[in-house]
């Protein structure tokens, strides 16, 4: 390294890195976010109907109407519950279940006497993510039951068109496919955000930063020093936990390029990083910062495609969230390691989350000097 | 006399270790009661620690410590005595609360002690009387200058009239006059209660020959005891300095040498420094009045002045770190600018506080630095292996900066501000706090820099014997120069025999000139105190001093009117931003269709999925390749391919083939969007069959009757508004709660909860309280934006739902209390708060996925979390009117919460320093 802009950015970097090795305690959070937090949150959630609890009522007690509450099993549903009738509200109202069957006294026989009579499927439909789907599971498992128990086949009758659906890119809709890439990417956003912009504030408390500015540095030089060690070590464990976590324990197939996304997560990593020390410009004391964090972090998590689809958002909200380097990152990164797509197709974003970054990190180094002398201890 | 008195404290054989370090070793010692007793030493040789460990603040790792006849390690007996004892640590104002005022500094530490609001509000007007604050005692003790805040630190100690009275260099960074008011203050109290013990550590040798008994220490044990005039007889020495070097093992003696400053030589050649009427404003205070010096090449040139009057703002607009409001700064000649980096070449400067890197070692410190200010490559090394040897620091290279002696600091501070060999030197007050033997070191290395390399010394001090040593000094007051010469001639002009009375004549006629400034001198006699009733308290719990912990938690947080309108406001951003846009009703997909039959059947089909509400229609594909491109680019999220001659196959029956592509991304969307897929096929093939036909075709031999229960419109706002408050109820008070206790920790206002009777409980409860009553006010402005802005009703009972939340809040501040006990940096809790809250909030407690249908490890986080059980209670309220019965589960896990998580914070927390 030279003894021109890059030697200084170089040599402040290190020592970033340095301080950051020897905070234990925050060493050992990081390891267990990229390993434990995002195995039990890959492995453990599901957005898809997994366990759904479900209760039935059966006043038929009949061999169908026991077929049917047997055809009712995991991995979708947990093995019913039998209640009776007068039990099914509290179910219902405790949350216990989500879903709660009744099957009419003399089903059976009514059926075979071509009554149509009706089961009864009540959903509770505060629990948003699973009662739809489920409702569909359960018509259809139905459906199979009594087709096969009055025809011998589970199919019904040839439809006068057929539809074949296929599911691209995750064929069995398995969860944590998604959810272990997402968690990964909502600690890179955290971890970033926090490093950078609470780093920033303990030199300025502990007045090193106005020592760096009487030695020959310029405040790029020090932000673009924050940001490349503090992304250096996300990044370095961002790889890290896609490989050995989410490809080798959890043994997700990872359709697209790995060092694609890297590069992609080296741009949002800038933007993230500029975004944490511009909070902390903000921010006169750690409190302060402590709570913009969080005012930042949880928009940028739960809004920015991650957790819910962006289409599903009220058109204000998706165009708020196009502010956010965190929406181009979530988009990229989907369409980089779930559908394998080029660098041809996700260009737009790498270039969104640089112009986003810039932004930011200019309105940082705008603050700089002024917020040196902000410092409320 | 010391004899005759009983003793106030003992100490066998204690020592006290720092991982490697061993701070006291083997210590024996008796301390006389009723008199003044000093102890003096240099840095670092365990004068603080011993301090400490007398008041009960830290703990002894071995030995035995008496006070008052009591063993200290003894809980009930360390209970009883603490309210004799009066504690104040190292550091100006450590121990107060700096945005708190002075009245309601002092007034803390009387509810403390339990005393009624007449007898505090009396002691407080004596006190501030009796110290001169009492003009002051509206302003905030961040705004008091340094000798104030020690004689604050002193009224907050004395508020209890205690038996014991520690001082750690309670004079240490304070100017001469106030130094001496300091003493007179102390004096005089003395008087009016002569059994009072006071135990002070101090680095200035002058002081400490007025004390009545003196203890000196070095490298953790003691070397000699007795009077000030003992000792020197004892060692035949003429001053109390020259006695305490002389008490020192054989070889520390020889770092020592008597400091010689050679004369300057003949006058420089031009200016070095040029301040032209610098003036520097913070809002309506004018910190720096139009000051105007210069400094010839080559001159050592003393800057002196009480703490507050401008002399660190004058220096940092000399560096370019502020830009001055007028005037102007001239360094060789050339006007000083914030960006100029040539400038920044030529100066080296040390700032007042301590600014390495404390967590490199010295060598790396050294080598960073010469590398930023570019040293040729070849030099660095070189030049490192030069400092390291100059400055002694050769023993230390590889320890991290942080774990070093005060005076070991100071050098490498100074070795790397001089690392790329500056010509001129800006340093701010670089020995405060650093003893006598290292100060001279220091001076050594100064007077080699000024008078073999012709280097310019600008530098701050409070120390007038290092002013003697200067080539000039500027005396500085309330941001005006007000006299500057050689020391000689400053002597001369006032005739005084010594700087220091030269120095404080100054300020006394300043101060009269100026009525505003503190005429602090000590008062007259006063008042007699009130009678202090002295009956202990009843150990356990006192509601009295847990409320006096929430009354100044209260206080601070008031005081930051940011944070506290950045927690109410920011939570009602954060529900509206949530409540609309973290929607589960999947809508609005968008999808193409490859229609490649072009009938007016095909074309029949793909409208009747665009006319559905879940569906966007985008323009059509071309051919599979389009295709390709636009799935993989997440532009469709379906995929609707119409296979040729589909309209024919249809109306021969041929049952034709559509063939559909779901993007499984994001499984949850893809998962839904195949449910409406088939859902509008079968609802299509019966449209059909029934245009065709005339009747309804029944496709399924019974009926599946659906009930949304609940939320019939199937809304998702009426499920995530009532699921944002755990969110948010969580997140906000954790993270306000989560610096409360290791931010006295890292700032050291702690102390106060060593040294004082509060207990772990009421500590912590009181801390706590401030925070759920925000948290409450925080719950009912988004219950009342929940049903005025977004128009989702309370259907069940708004009492139960504020008794839950109630307890909700208590544990999450208890959560975020935890992580501050259990963290040692504001940092550390911060980030462990967030990561440790977030992802099982959002994932783990039931917000989009039943906590039964969890799995593994986030099946059993979700069943220890208390947003879990808030949750499905919002939930129920809100949504499915429940009521408390209903609810009883909740409840009581969430009651159940409170204690576990108080006593794991009560464990980590100790009540003494270990």
């Amino acid at each position: 390294m030279g003894n021109g802009r890059l030697g200084n950015i170089y040599r402040l970097g290190v020592k970033e890195l340095r301080s950051l090795w020897a905070d234990k305690a925050l060493l050992v959070l990081i390891v267990w976010a990229f390993t434990g937090a995002i195995y039990s949150a890959a492995k453990g959630v599901s957005q898809e109907l997994r366990n759904a609890p479900v209760a039935v009522v059966d006043e038929d007690r009949s061999p169908l109407s026991q077929r049917m509450t047997g055809a009712l099993t995991p991995p979708y549903f947990k093995p019913p519950t039998r209640i009776e009738f007068r039990e099914m509200d509290r179910y219902m109202d405790h949350g216990r279940v989500t879903f709660a069957i009744v099957i009419p006294a003399n089903f059976q026989r009514d059926l075979a006497a071509g009554h149509r009579p009706a089961v009864q499927v009540n959903i509770d439909a505060t629990q948003m993510a699973q009662s739809f789907i489920g409702a569909g599971y359960i018509q259809s498992i139905f459906a199979a039951e009594i087709n096969e128990y009055l025809t011998g086949s589970r199919e019904s009758a040839d439809p006068p068109i057929r539809l074949a659906t296929r599911v691209r890119y995750n064929p069995n809709l398995i969860g944590y496919w998604f959810g272990g890439v997402m968690e990964v990417i909502n600690l890179v956003n955290m971890i970033t955000i926090i490093l950078v912009g609470a780093a920033f504030i303990r030199e300025r408390e502990h007045g090193t930063l106005e020592h760096l500015l009487v030695m020959p540095l310029t405040p790029v030089q020090i932000m673009v020093a924050k940001i490349w060690a503090n992304g250096l070590a996300v990044l370095l464990c961002t790889a890290f936990a896609l490989l050995a976590v989410v490809q080798g324990v959890l043994g997700v197939t990872i359709t697209g390029s790995i060092p694609l996304f890297l590069c992609g997560s080296a741009v949002y990593l800038f933007s993230a990083g500029s975004i944490g020390i511009f909070l902390g410009t903000i921010a006169r004391s750690m409190p302060q910062f402590g709570l913009l964090f969080i005012l930042t972090i949880i928009p940028l998590q739960m809004l920015s495609g991650g957790v819910t689809p962006r289409e599903s958002m009220p058109q204000i909200i998706q165009d708020i969230m196009l502010a956010a380097p965190t929406t181009y990152f979530v988009r990229m990164a989907q369409a980089i390691l779930y559908r394998g797509a080029g660098f041809d197709v996700v260009w737009r974003d790498f270039v969104g989350i640089a112009v986003i970054g810039a932004v930011f990190f200019a309105l940082a180094l705008a603050r700089f000097r002024r917020s040196v002398t902000l410092t409320q201890i | 006399m010391a004899e005759a008195a009983p003793l106030v404290a003992r100490l066998t054989g204690v020592g006290l270790r720092y991982g490697e370090v061993a701070a006291l070793e083997k210590v024996d010692l008796e301390l006389p009661g009723g008199v003044m007793v000093g102890l003096i030493g240099p840095d670092g040789v365990g004068k603080s620690s011993l301090l400490a460990l007398v008041s009960g603040a830290r703990k002894a790792q071995t030995g035995r410590i008496e006070v008052f006849g009591g063993d200290l390690r003894d809980r009930n007996f360390r209970d009883k005595v603490q309210p004799r004892i009066a504690y104040m640590p190292q550091g100006l104002g450590r121990n107060l609360y700096q945005t708190l005022s002075v009245e309601e500094n002092v007034d803390f530490f009387g509810r403390l002690f339990g005393q009624g609001r007449a007898e505090r509000s009396a002691r407080i007007d004596e006190l501030l009387t009796a110290t001169g604050l009492a003009p002051f005692r509206k302003r905030s003790a961040a705004k008091l200058s340094g000798g104030m805040k020690q004689k604050l630190g002193l009224c907050c100690a004395l508020i209890h009239d205690p038996d014991l009275l520690i001082l750690d260099e309670p004079t240490t960074g304070v100017d001469p006059l106030s130094r001496r008011q300091f003493w007179a203050l102390i004096a005089s109290l003395r008087a009016r209660r002569p059994g009072m013990s006071v135990l002070v550590a101090t680095a200035y040798m002058e002081e400490a020959e007025r004390f009545d008994w003196l203890v000196a220490m070095d490298a953790g044990q003691i070397v000699g005891t007795g009077t000030a005039a003992a000792l020197k007889a004892h060692t035949g020495r003429a001053t109390l300095e020259q006695a305490f070097i002389r008490l020192l093992p054989e070889d520390r003696r020889r770092e020592h040498h008597a400091l010689v400053i050679p004369p300057r030589g003949d006058a420089g050649d031009g200016w070095a420094i040029e301040a032209e009427g610098l003036t520097e404003r913070f809002g309506d205070f004018t910190a720096v009045d139009h000051v105007s010096f210069s400094i010839e090449r080559g001159e050592i040139f003393g800057f002196l002045g009480p703490n507050g009057c401008g002399k660190t703002t004058t220096m940092k607009m000399l560096t370019g770190l502020l830009p001055p409001k007028e005037g102007r700064a001239l360094l060789f000649g050339r006007e000083v600018e914030a960006g100029n980096l040539e400038t920044r070449k030529q100066v080296g400067y040390m700032s007042q506080a301590f600014s390495l890197y404390g967590e490199l070692t010295v060598a790396q410190n050294l080598e960073l630095h010469a590398r930023l200010f570019h040293l040729a490559p070849q030099r660095v090394a070189p030049r490192c292996a030069e400092l390291t040897e100059g400055f002694g620091l050769g023993p230390y290279a590889d320890m991290p900066a942080a774990g070093l002696p005060l005076g070991i600091r100071q050098r490498l501070s100074l070795a790397v501000a001089v690392v790329h060999e500056p010509p001129l030197l800006i340093l701010d007050e670089p020995t405060s706090g650093v003893d006598p033997i290292a100060r001279d070191h220091f001076w050594a290395l100064l007077a080699k820099l000024s008078r073999e390399q012709g280097v310019t010394i600008f530098i701050s001090t409070h120390f007038m014997n290092e002013a003697e040593h200067c080539d000039r000094v500027a005396l500085m007051d309330a941001g005006r120069v007000l006299a500057g010469d050689t020391p000689a001639a400053l002597r001369a002009a006032r005739g005084a025999a010594s700087l220091e009375e030269a120095f404080i004549a100054c300020l006394e006629e300043a101060a009269q000139a100026s009525p505003t400034q503190a005429a602090i001198a000590p008062s007259a006699p006063v008042a007699a105190a009130a009678p202090l009733d002295r009956t202990p308290k009843p150990g356990g719990f006192s509601l009295a001093r847990m409320l006096s912990i929430s009354h100044r938690e209260s206080l601070e947080l008031l005081r930051d009117p940011i944070r506290l309108a950045v927690a109410l406001v920011g939570a009602l951003v954060l529900m509206f931003v949530l409540g609309f846009g973290v929607s589960m009703d999947v809508e609005n997909l968008r999808f193409a269709a490859l229609d490649r039959d072009r009938s007016p059947e095909s074309r029949a089909y793909i409208d009747n999925i665009a006319g559905s509400r879940y569906f966007v229609q985008r323009p059509a594909i071309r051919d599979v390749a389009d295709l390709e491109r636009r799935m993989s680019a997440g532009e469709l999220a379906v995929a609707i391919e119409i296979p040729p001659n589909y309209g024919r196959d249809l109306r021969l029956g041929r049952h034709p083939e559509i063939g559909v592509w779901v993007d499984g991304a994001m499984p949850f969307r893809g998962e839904t969007a195949r449910g409406y897929l088939r859902g509008m096929h079968s609802e299509y093939i019966v449209a059909l069959a029934t245009e065709a036909t005339g009747t309804t075709p029944e496709l399924m031999p019974t009926e599946i009757a659906l009930r949304y229960r609940y939320n019939q419109d199937f809304r998702s706002i009426y499920a995530m508004v009532p699921a944002v408050l755990p969110l948010l109820l969580i997140f906000i008070p954790a993270i306000l709660m989560a610096l409360g206790v290791v931010r006295e920790k890292e700032l050291g206002s702690i102390t106060n909860f060593y040294v004082t009777p509060v207990t772990r409980l009421e500590f912590l409860l009181g801390k706590q309280v401030p925070y759920v009553v925000v948290s409450m006010i925080s719950f009912f402005a988004l219950v009342l934006q929940a049903v005025f802005v977004f128009d989702v009703p309370i259907k069940g009972s708004f009492a139960v739902l504020t008794l839950g939340t109630l307890l909700y809040v208590t544990t999450t501040t208890s959560f975020g209390l935890l992580m501050s006990t259990f963290t040692r940096t504001q940092i550390a809790a911060l980030f462990g708060t967030a990561i440790l809250t977030m992802l099982p909030t959002v994932q783990f407690s039931g917000l989009t996925t039943p906590v039964d249908s969890l799995q593994g490890p986030a099946y059993w986080i979700g069943q220890f979390f208390p947003a879990s059980y808030y949750l499905v209670l919002c939930r129920g309220v809100f949504t499915k009117a429940l009521t408390f019965s209903d609810l009883t589960v909740q409840f009581a896990a969430l009651a159940a919460f409170i204690p576990v998580l108080t006593a794991t914070s009560a464990a980590l927390l100790s009540k003494q320093e270990k």
